[in-house]
């Protein structure tokens, strides 16, 4: 099986990067250097760094550190969890630490967040950056106070020998800090042993919370610069090859403030056929808006629904040639031709959007020669070109500033909505603030495509698991909009790694084979995105419901069915670094969870335990994650009460357990809402809901009981913001079935879909 | 003409009357806090106080405040220490926090009425308050402990 791509892959091996502390204003930058050690210069005749650190912190004279943070906050206190990776090695108290969020610059490398990979990918590296300035502030405050530095202790931002000591502050006040350290040197640096941390693990108050209560916290709808003008979007009737044919505005022009209107010249391709309506405010720009009409030729997509996408996905299915072999082992149609019995069930999702609580925005406008736009995104890095050849000015002269994200869920992944205010501002030539109402965000969602999966298993004598076959369609979003992540399968074909991940479990099923196949009529008909958790959150739905089904079929406990599976062979053991135990750690996950529930207890009448359990996101980052749903079902209406949750996660090391906590407790009420509360569907061109009026996500009185705990592991951290959302709505299935016998196999599951199932 | 007090303070805001008291309070009077999320008045994000009652700004003309004493999250205590605001910190409750401001001020109406408020009150006067993160055990846990505190 092919090793799937990370983003981090495009840049240099953290493992090849040197160290450098250097002199910098009023203390000293710390931070890893970009390229070969051997290409570092020292600072330069103006007293200007020539050496720019990609991933770095500062130490002031009165040793206070400011930790600059690359990733996009959104909710999940990264800034704080990153700090603390840093605080932990460099012995400082987390009172004299601070962050910063910093602007994209081509110095920060890649700027990126998503897949639950910021701790994960970061741990290693800032690990060995908070000891490489401990160490060079052991060695320098020894010299200061003349002892050796063998004799030296750092704590709480003091060097101590004996009963000698200075403080970090006086060290960088009155010592030469500037130091070099090659990649090999920085590996080699002393890693405090777990028992020793004092930071990581340990509750703390998250940086970012204070200002998120007082109504101070900045996000993108809140920039503002004197002398901006506000632009609401006429959105098209289709997301590609919508054309303006005409645009009316005669009785937009009483609407006082009303500025005009601009159809946008897109080199870029990204927001073809839209019309930008102009104000001195927002209300104004909407009001006329409203008055705007515009009449387009449509792409071919108006004349497509949700159901011809499932239909082309289920086509594809049908077709074995199609799509990508993301596992191929020999001898899956052997084990088929000659199984004592097998099971086949197919499994569809509904499309379902991001509804992130602030609508997409974006403040552009030029500065000195350099564009700049304020708005909060997840990943700089992807909409940077596509900026460039928007505006058709180069890269570095484009500068994007960061905001907090009222909400990300994957949705500001996809920069798009930075490009249509960056064109009128050129257009216009002054600053533009570009606000879009609620419909107009979800009618611009990068929602998540409608997926449809067809799972079969074989069966060999005595009831033994020879063989299992996945065949997974969607739209694929990296095909889409960042196709050089893509990876090739077995028989050579590009796949969406994001899209299928999931489906190559840590079961042991004999002969697997895993297709992922590019639903074509999606991608071209709407722009699929990363919607939390991505792939996982369809792929376990069919795994996990099928792990049910079979374990029925077999006349087994589904418990005992899947804990037999995870037996840890063969490709299934795992290793390091992130993956040490493999399914052996899947399996104790799946016990814990079974025991908290009261798996096997006899439940009052209609109400049933339903199981299931996943890695998390990818193979290489596993976060063993498992879940017991309890449920109640009502027979004559259909309805599903949802009474309780219990979720036992294995993520290694936990760095900041409240938010880690936080993180599950949201991403398990997300996979609940997208498994009873939301789903749309698309229709004509365009999603059919798009706003509260008729997209439900749970509400406050819809939480069950919550059971969520951690298992004690020093392992290296991975991922905790996506794994809970994927396994939340394959337990719920199961826990109908196990209920009242009604097996239901599309998300969202409705009413009407559980009374048929009990009917069928 | 419009006039108001805005936190303790008159203000006469220039735009039309018809227009959302939201985006006077966001836009002309520079106060950020409160949020706009679905502009139907059913996320709850941009919740203020008209004369100390929740109110939904995105789909309140400004007009219909005219006399009134509105209140928005930066109003809510003179140092952003109000026992819901100390509880909110405590609990660690934000994520995105986007929508936590209505949350608090929809919260802070709620304790102004029902000092000691049962779970299902709770459920009942929050429920319209969207929290896309979910946040909603927090939030919950939160009240409660504010709750003793409030007078």
């Amino acid at each position: 099986m092919n090793t799937h791509v990370r983003m981090g892959d495009s840049r240099p091996a953290p493992t090849r990067r040197g160290f450098l502390i250097a002199a910098a204003g009023t203390g000293v930058t710390l931070g890893f250097t970009t390229g070969a050690f051997g290409a570092l210069g020292l600072p330069g005749p103006a007293g200007q760094p020539l050496v720019e650190p990609t991933l770095w912190y500062g130490l002031d004279k009165t040793g206070h550190v400011t930790v600059h943070i690359i990733r996009a906050e959104m909710g999940q206190h990264v800034g704080t969890a990153l700090a603390r990776i840093v605080a932990e090695e460099l012995e400082v108290d987390w009172d004299k630490v601070s962050i910063d969020h910093v602007d994209s610059a081509a110095k920060w490398g890649l700027m990126v967040t998503g897949g639950s990979w910021s701790v994960w990918q970061s741990f290693p590296q800032l690990s060995q950056a908070g000891a490489a300035g401990r160490m060079a502030l052991i060695e320098e405050g020894a010299k200061l106070i003349g002892v050796d530095p063998a004799s030296c202790t750092a704590r709480s931002g003091v060097v101590h020998s004996g009963a000698k000591s200075i403080a970090y502050g006086d060290i960088v006040a009155k010592g030469n800090l500037a130091r070099n350290y090659t990649p090999d040197q920085l590996a080699k640096m002393p890693i405090k042993p777990a028992a020793q941390r004092r930071l990581i693990g340990h509750d703390i108050q998250a940086l970012d919370i204070p200002s998120k209560t007082n109504g101070e916290a900045r996000y993108g709808l809140d920039a503002h610069i004197p002398g901006m003008v506000f632009a609401r979007p006429k959105i098209p009737p289709t997301r590609n090859d919508s054309k303006v044919t005409a645009v009316d505005d005669s009785a937009a022009k009483s609407v006082p403030g009303y500025l005009g209107y601009k159809v946008l010249d897109d080199p870029s391709g990204t927001v073809p056929g839209w019309v930008m309506v102009l104000g001195e405010t927002f209300p104004a720009a909407y009001a006329a808006s409203e008055k705007v009409n515009v009449t387009w030729s449509s792409g071919a997509a108006a004349q497509v629904s949700e159901a011809d996408l499932q239909a082309r996905a289920a086509q594809l299915i049908a077709d074995p040639k199609s799509g990508s072999l993301v596992v191929e082992d020999p001898g899956v149609d052997a084990a088929f031709a000659s199984a004592a019995k097998h099971i086949e069930a197919t499994y569809t999702t509904a499309s379902a959007l991001h509804f992130q609580m602030e609508p997409i925005n974006a403040l552009a406008f030029e500065k000195d020669g350099v564009f700049e736009i304020h708005s909060g995104n997840q990943w700089q890095s992807l909409i940077l070109p596509t900026l460039a050849k928007a505006l058709g000015r180069p890269e570095d002269k484009i500068v994007l500033r960061t905001y907090l994200l009222g909400g990300g869920f994957g949705r500001r992944l996809n920069g798009d909505y930075m490009v249509p205010a960056a064109l009128t501002a050129q257009a216009l030539g002054k600053p533009v603030k570009m606000v879009c109402t609620r419909a107009d965000d979800v009618r611009f969602d990068s929602f998540r495509s409608p997926s449809v999966q067809t799972l079969r298993m074989a069966f060999g004598p005595g009831g033994k698991v020879t063989a299992m076959d996945h065949a997974a369609s969607a739209g694929w979003p990296t095909e889409v909009m960042a196709p050089f992540f893509m990876p090739k399968g077995e028989n050579g074909v590009p796949y969406d790694p994001f899209a299928i991940s999931g489906a190559n479990h840590w079961y042991s099923t004999g002969a697997q084979r895993v297709r992922a196949i590019s639903n074509d009529l999606a991608n071209r008909s709407f722009r699929p995105g990363w919607l939390r958790s991505v792939g996982p959150g369809w792929t376990n739905w069919a795994v996990e419901s099928f792990m049910d089904e079979a374990a029925h079929a077999a006349g087994v406990d589904p418990l005992a069915f899947r804990l037999a599976l995870l037996d840890g062979a063969g490709r299934n053991a795992g290793g390091p670094p992130s993956a040490v135990g493999g399914a052996k750690r899947q399996a104790a996950v799946l016990a814990a969870v079974a025991k908290k529930a009261g798996w096997g207890a006899k439940q009052p009448a209609d109400t049933g335990l339903g199981i299931a359990t996943t890695f998390g996101q990818e193979r290489d980052m596993p976060t063993w994650t498992a879940c017991v749903a309890k449920v109640h079902v009502d027979r004559k209406t259909g309805a599903v009460k949802v009474q309780k949750l219990t979720l036992v996660t294995d993520a290694g090391t936990i760095v900041h357990p409240n938010g880690a906590l936080a993180q599950v407790e949201g991403a398990a009420l997300w996979g609940m809402s997208l498994a009873v509360c939301e789903g749309t569907a698309f229709a004509k061109g365009q999603v059919a809901d798009t706003n509260l009026d008729t997209y439900t996500p749970l509400r406050m009185a819809d939480v069950p009981e919550l059971d969520i705990s951690f298992i004690p592991s020093s392992e290296p951290p991975v991922g905790l913001g996506e794994p809970a959302t994927t396994v939340v709505g394959p337990a719920i299935g199961n826990a109908i079935f196990a209920a009242v016998g009604a097996r239901v196999r599309h998300l969202p599951i409705r009413p009407e879909a559980v009374l048929a199932a009990l009917k069928g | 003409m419009t006039t108001f007090q805005l936190n303790g303070k008159s203000v006469t805001p220039k735009s039309p009357d018809d227009t959302p008291l939201l985006w006077v309070i966001r836009d002309e009077m520079g106060l950020t806090g409160s949020k706009f999320g679905c502009g139907i008045g059913q996320c709850g994000a941009c919740t203020v106080h008209v004369d100390g009652q929740a109110v939904r700004s995105c789909v309140t003309p400004v007009n219909v405040v005219d006399g009134s004493k509105v209140t928005t999250i930066e109003g809510l205590d003179p140092h952003g220490r109000h026992p819901l605001q100390l509880a909110w910190i405590e609990d660690q409750v934000p994520q995105c926090g986007y929508c936590q401001s209505g949350q608090i001020m929809q919260a802070a109406s709620l304790l102004a009425g029902t000092p000691h408020p049962t779970d299902d009150e709770i459920e009942a006067a929050m429920n319209g308050n969207l929290c896309r993160c979910m946040a909603y055990v927090r939030i919950k846990k939160a009240i409660k402990r504010a709750s003793g505190a409030v007078k």
